[in-house]
């Protein structure tokens, strides 16, 4: 299936992108990132501490075990300071 | 629309009289308005990136669950994104009710919903330098705090 994947702030710095296309078979959240970290240096150092990242599923905050399936776009961000 | 999302400045004043003035059943109103803060006198900005697609829809929530859990008669929450300079206001939440305590509990639920579960993050920019700002435990401490409450008054 074809995800549109979202990344913000210091996690967009890191991987380079504010969004792709990416085609997966992952079956969850944390399926998608162990994909994710082995496509370059940039994505493992994004995703090097697991407990600094939140992820959206469908514009939804969500966890690592969320199933993917169906799903259209995912968002992955440090914890959000808004306010 | 209970909640806004927009780079423009806006005029705090203006906007809580105008909600002030579209009330008719509450005896307290209660407005907060965040500024950016420079605590070092270098900031030369902020700059606050968000997630498009998501934060109307995320404040909207925030703003009908405050409205069901305190029974406000009417909720605004504005939040800004893009760069602002020291002293400018970046978000606010007001908020009306029958009784003062339920105003001000409604505007304290709704910011620290805002702190930690609304999709912005802050960037400060000084000297050249930017840093992304840290969230605190004490931000998502105050939202624990919240369900616990609403645990105990269930329970």
């Amino acid at each position: 299936m074809k995800v549109d994947i979202l990344y913000f702030a210091w996690v967009r710095e890191r991987v380079g992108l504010s969004q792709e296309s990416y085609q997966t078979s992952a079956a969850t959240v944390a399926d998608l990132i162990a994909e994710l970290v082995t496509r370059d240096e940039g994505y493992a150092a994004a995703f090097a501490d697991l407990s600094a990242i939140c992820v959206a599923v469908d514009q939804e905050l969500s966890d690592f075990a969320a199933p993917l399936a169906d799903c259209r776009e995912v968002a992955f961000f440090p914890p959000m300071t808004g306010g | 629309m209970s909640a806004r999302v927009q780079e423009a400045a806006f005029d705090a004043a203006a906007e809580a009289a105008a909600f002030q003035s579209a009330v008719t059943q509450s005896g307290a109103v209660v407005s907060f308005t965040g500024l950016v803060r420079d605590d070092t006198g270098s900031l030369d900005y902020m700059f606050i990136e968000h997630y498009p697609g998501m934060t109307l829809y995320a404040l909207e929530k925030f703003a009908d669950q405050a409205t069901v859990k305190f029974g406000l008669e009417k909720v605004l929450v504005i939040h800004r994104y893009g760069r602002l300079q020291p002293g400018e206001a970046i978000m606010m939440v007001v908020t009306a009710a029958r009784h003062r305590k339920d105003a001000f509990a409604g505007a304290d639920y709704l910011m620290d919903y805002l702190k930690s579960r609304a999709p912005f993050w802050k960037k400060e920019v000084s000297q050249g330098s930017a840093t992304w700002v840290a969230a605190k435990d004490q931000d998502e401490a105050a939202l624990a705090e919240w369900s616990l409450n609403s645990a105990a008054k269930e329970s």
